[in-house]
This record gives structure tokens, sequence and C-alpha cells, in this order.
């Protein structure tokens, strides 16, 4: 308790280096801003728009960029800007919605393997193994296939598939961890099991976590963006960025502004995601491996 | 080295079996009733018993796996719902040009990636190194088609270099179809030098700072011999694993890049399979898929020991 104050201090120095730390690495600096806007277009994109996203005006297909459709219209005549501005939040809550589920579980699934060891570890690895055998994408596409297309069974797809890429990075941490004397010493204290997790080896596993939640977050945008592609994914009228692209395979051989805006905007995401990623590695983790 | 491949044969054996069992719960159970989703709503009852019959979906759960796996593993692995032709020519057919794909994109990105990850790290932090990570960052996240999408508008409709559809006879031998085969490869490409190159780089600069090639360049040696004899054969260690690695990922970019090209490989087959409802194709493209994925994955392990006897022990 008494450390408390000093904590703080402690927490707004890293906080301060953290901020140095982005203003000197134009990448990592450049990732952010992507992720903050794209997070500001998510947020009020809906009230920006120009037009209701579904709202088809069939006498104005496939019309160039102009004045009143600055990003042009789609096969429907809809307005392609706003599409994309309120598909953005589907994008975001789709995807981070199925990577906090996958750090959820994974990091109870790591935390409990790693800790407890043994049998339950053995049994928990191994099934970890036969999910990862499969290739994600593959087993994406086979479980919607089952469940059926819809933007939940996405979120589920995705939560599901990237659990054991979270619990193995959580269990290797808490492994190292777990030798550690400051730990054994709450043992030795008689500390329960929980507090234990909770207390000593939860807070030094976060830096981690939030370099691993981040690197998901970038495979999860990347995995709905390619079903949504595949006609797997959420299903049409969706906006979703990944949808609009393969919709736009038919037009844009006369119309490449159908392509362009969405597949640019996925792009610019999912760019400015790896940059975040990787440089909350380098900041949070530098001794850490470089790369992997 | 011999008992370690016999240990990993085995693991991979028991990995493909667990598999198998996932997909086929997967695509046989989770989705309810199998026939009444493959016929639709508006099918008889009698339309959909009898298919039920075919399917052997009247027998119990173990048996049907049972029928299932085992004549998979005889090499009968029934007929396509919708062509109603035998599925397993099909599978091996479409497996052997994604294969072609695979392999002419692996020959393009690896020794590419590697090329460039050595400059990087050898110019570490100056221009040429920025210039390579950052693209290679960039590379690295963008999906197979956005990037496959813009080549086409680029290179295929804008300058017609080469043909913007590789919906090629599934037949067609390795050098008719090369023209169809450089976009797609070229894309798939994309992503994985972007892995190689950041790979190679971080285990080169590694390296670079070991003692050993302190050593050989005080003795010395020429820089180039240090480079090639000291510093090479140890930083491409990573690389071979990245590689290797890669493949499940390089799996999940063809399936991706033969829909964007309509190439007729596994992926796109088994797109088609999904869209549909064809199940023996998607029971049987799977698990050619996890196959090929875990027996690359044995490869790669096998290389990696050959290359590097410390860990042999580990495995």
């Amino acid at each position: 308790m008494q450390k408390q104050p000093q904590e703080n201090s402690e927490n707004r120095m890293a906080i301060k280096k953290f901020f140095r730390r982005l203003r000197s690495n134009p990448t990592i600096f450049i990732g952010f801003m992507i992720v903050l806007i794209f997070l500001f277009i998510a947020a009020f994109g809906p009230f920006l728009a120009p037009y209701p996203y579904t709202q088809q005006n069939l006498s104005e297909r496939l019309q160039p960029p102009s004045d009143d459709n600055i990003f042009g219209t789609d096969q429907f005549g809809r307005d392609i800007y706003s599409r994309i501005l309120v598909g953005s939040r589907d994008v975001l809550v789709v995807a981070g919605s199925g990577t906090v589920l996958a750090v959820f579980f994974g990091l109870l699934l790591g935390l409990f393997s790693g800790y407890r060891g043994g049998y339950f570890d053995e049994v928990v690895m191994r099934v970890m193994d036969v999910i990862l055998s499969i290739p994600p994408l593959l087993l994406a596409m086979v479980i919607l296939f089952s469940l059926g297309p819809s933007r939940v069974n996405v979120i589920i797809v995705v939560g599901f598939l990237y659990i054991p890429m979270v619990a193995r990075v959580v269990r290797s941490v808490v492994l190292d961890l777990k030798t550690r004397q400051y730990v054994e010493a709450a043992r030795l204290r008689g500390e329960t099991s929980a507090y234990i997790l909770y207390k000593e080896i939860l807070p030094n596993v976060l830096p981690h976590l939030a370099v691993e939640s981040s690197m998901r977050f970038s495979y999860s945008i990347f995995l709905v963006a390619s079903l949504g592609f595949l006609g797997l994914g959420v299903q049409p009228p969706s906006p979703d960025w990944g949808l609009m692209v393969g919709e736009s395979r038919t037009w844009f051989h006369q119309a490449r502004w159908v392509l362009f805006f969405p597949a640019g905007a996925i792009a610019i995401l999912v760019v400015g995601v790896g940059f975040m990623s990787d440089g909350l590695r380098r900041m949070l983790l530098p001794g850490g491996v470089s790369d992997g | 080295m011999g008992l370690y491949i016999l240990r990993r044969l085995g693991f991979i054996f028991l990995t493909l079996f667990l598999a198998s069992v996932i997909i086929f719960i997967v695509t046989q159970f989770l989705p309810g009733d199998v026939a009444r989703i493959i016929l639709g709503q508006f099918a008889t009852e009698a339309a959909i018993d009898n298919l039920r019959e075919e399917l052997g979906l009247n027998q119990p759960a173990y048996r049907q796996y049972l029928n299932w796996a085992g004549g998979f593993i005889r090499g009968d692995w029934g007929d396509s719902l919708v062509s109603r032709m035998p599925v397993r020519p099909i599978v091996m057919q479409r497996l052997g040009n994604s294969i072609m794909l695979a392999g002419l994109a692996l020959c393009i990105y690896v020794p590419l990636g590697i090329v460039l990850g050595v400059i990087a790290a050898l110019k570490q932090n100056k221009l040429p190194d920025q210039l390579i990570s950052g693209i290679s960052m960039a590379f690295v996240g963008l999906p197979e088609f956005v990037s496959g999408l813009l080549l086409i508008t680029f290179l295929a409709i804008g300058a017609g270099w080469f043909p913007a559809n590789s919906s090629i006879d599934p037949d067609a031998k390795f050098f008719e179809s090369l023209p169809y085969l450089i976009l797609p490869a070229v894309t798939v490409s994309l992503t994985g030098l972007g892995y190689v190159a950041r790979m190679t780089r971080s285990g080169t600069i590694d390296v670079l700072g070991s003692d050993y090639t302190r050593a050989a360049e005080l003795k010395g040696l020429p820089g180039r011999q240090v480079l090639v004899r000291h510093v090479l054969r140890n930083s491409l260690l990573p690389t071979v694993t990245i590689v290797a690695m890669g493949i499940g990922w390089l799996l999940g970019g063809l399936i991706v890049t033969e829909a964007v090209y309509g190439y007729p490989g596994l992926g796109r087959l088994l797109v088609y399979g999904i869209q549909r409802q064809d199940l023996p194709i998607i029971q049987a493209a799977s698990m050619i898929v996890v196959a090929a994925y875990s027996f690359s994955n044995l490869a790669a392990d096998i290389i990696y020991g050959l290359l590097n006897p410390r860990i042999r022990v580990g495995g």
C-alpha cells in the first residue's frame, strides 16, 4: 500500500516516455494516427455520411466521383463515401469484438495453463495445437459454412480462431514469470493462487498481452475483410469493406472507383494497425525478440 | 535424426486424425440437418430422406465418422453432390494447380526477400533499410484481394501486360499456364516477401553483432567471405522457420488469390464447394489442405534440423 504514490509517478514517467518514443519514430506515429482517425470515423462516421448507406438511386448507377458523391456511386447508385463511413464501424466492431473474445479466453487459458502446469496444461496445449494445425482461413470458412454467415457468427469465429495464439503467448510468459523470486516469495507468504495470478503475474503479462492483442487485431481485420470478400462473412447490403471489394469485381472494369475506395480504406487501416502493433512491440518489449 | 523424424511423423498422424474429427464435426453436425440444408427448404420429405440415406445420416455419429474416414483412407472420397462426379480426381487436379502456383510464388519471394533483408541489415537504420522495412511492413498487412485487384487494374487492364483472368483449363500444363500464373504468383508473393525480408533482416542483424563475426572480421577475412560463410549461414535459420510457418498463411493467401483471379486451384474449389454446399468436396479439400499444411511443417522442421544440429535434441 505504501508503494502507491511511487507507483503513480512511475506510471506518469512511463506514459511520458511512451509519448516521447511515439514522436521519435515516424512509422509508429503514422500507425497510431491512422488508427485514431479510423476510430474517429467509426464513432462519428454514420452521422457525417451525406446519404443513408442503403439508399439506391438507379438512375445514378456507377457515376464517377463528383461534387455530390465524392467517391462516386456503386452498381445500385449508392453513395460509396457514405457506405465507407458507415462500414468503418462494421469493420472495427466485428474485428474488435472478435479480438476481445480471443484475448479474454486466451488470457484465461494461458494464465491457468501456464501456472498450474501438469495434466491440465498438457491437455489444453494439445487442443490448441490441433486447432493451430488447421489454417485459420480454412477453419473460418468451414465453420461459417456450418453456422451460416452473419455478423455475430463472424465475431464468434474470429474470437475462437485466435484463442490458441493468445493462449500460447500468455502461457510462455507465465512459465517464465512463475520461476521469478517475487512469485516464489508470494507463495511462501501463503498467498492464494488467485492472488498470485492477479497481483504478481498478470501485471507483468500485460505488456506482452497488449502487443499480442494489437497483432491479433490486425489479423482479425485481415480475416474479416477476406471472408467478406469471399462472400462468406457479413452479407449484403451491409457496407462491409471486404464485401464491397468483392461486389466491385463485376464492375471495376468500367468503374474503378467502386474498387479503389473500399480497397484503399482496407489497405490504409490494415497497414496502420500493423505499424501500430509493431510500434507497441518496440516500445513495450524492447528487450524481447525484435520480430516474429 | 531418424528417430526425430519418426516421432514427428507419429505426431502428424495424430494431428491429422484430430483435425479430421474437427472438420467432420464442423461440416456434418454443426449445420443441423445437412440433407435439408443441401436440398433447400422447398424439397420434399422423400427427397430429403433419400439424400439422408445416401449420405448415411441415419447412422450413429461415430459410424458416420468411421465410414467417412475409412473411405477417405482407402481413396473413396465420395461423389460431388452437384456434378455427381467422383471427388478425388477433381481435388487432386486442383491440388496440382495450387502447388504450381505456390511453387512459383515461393521461387519469387524467398530469394528476393532474403536479398532485400540482407541489404536492409547491412544498411541498418540508413535510408535503404528504412525503405525496405517500411514497404515490407506495408506488404505484410495488405490483404491479397486488395493487392491482387490493384495489380489487375494497373498491369492487366491498364498496361495490358498480363491476362486479367486466370480461369484457365484446369488440365493445362505448366508452360501453357505460365502467363496466367504470373500475376497470381506476384500477388501471393507480396505478403511473403515482407515476412521473409523482415525475418532475414533481424536474423542478420543479430549475427552481425556476434563474437564470431567480429572474430572473422578481425582475422582479416574479406568482407564477402565473412558475409557468406559466417553471417548468412547462421542468419538464414530463422528465415527457414518463417518460410515454413508461412505455408499455412500461404494456403490462406492462395484461397483468396485464386478467388481473385478465378484460378482453378484447391482454394477456389473450396469456395465453390461452400457456395454450392457440396459437402464431399468441402470435406476432401479441407483434409488435403490440412495434410499439406502438416507435411510442409514437417519438412521445414527436418530442413531446420539438418541446417542447425543444435536444436535436434529439443524436437
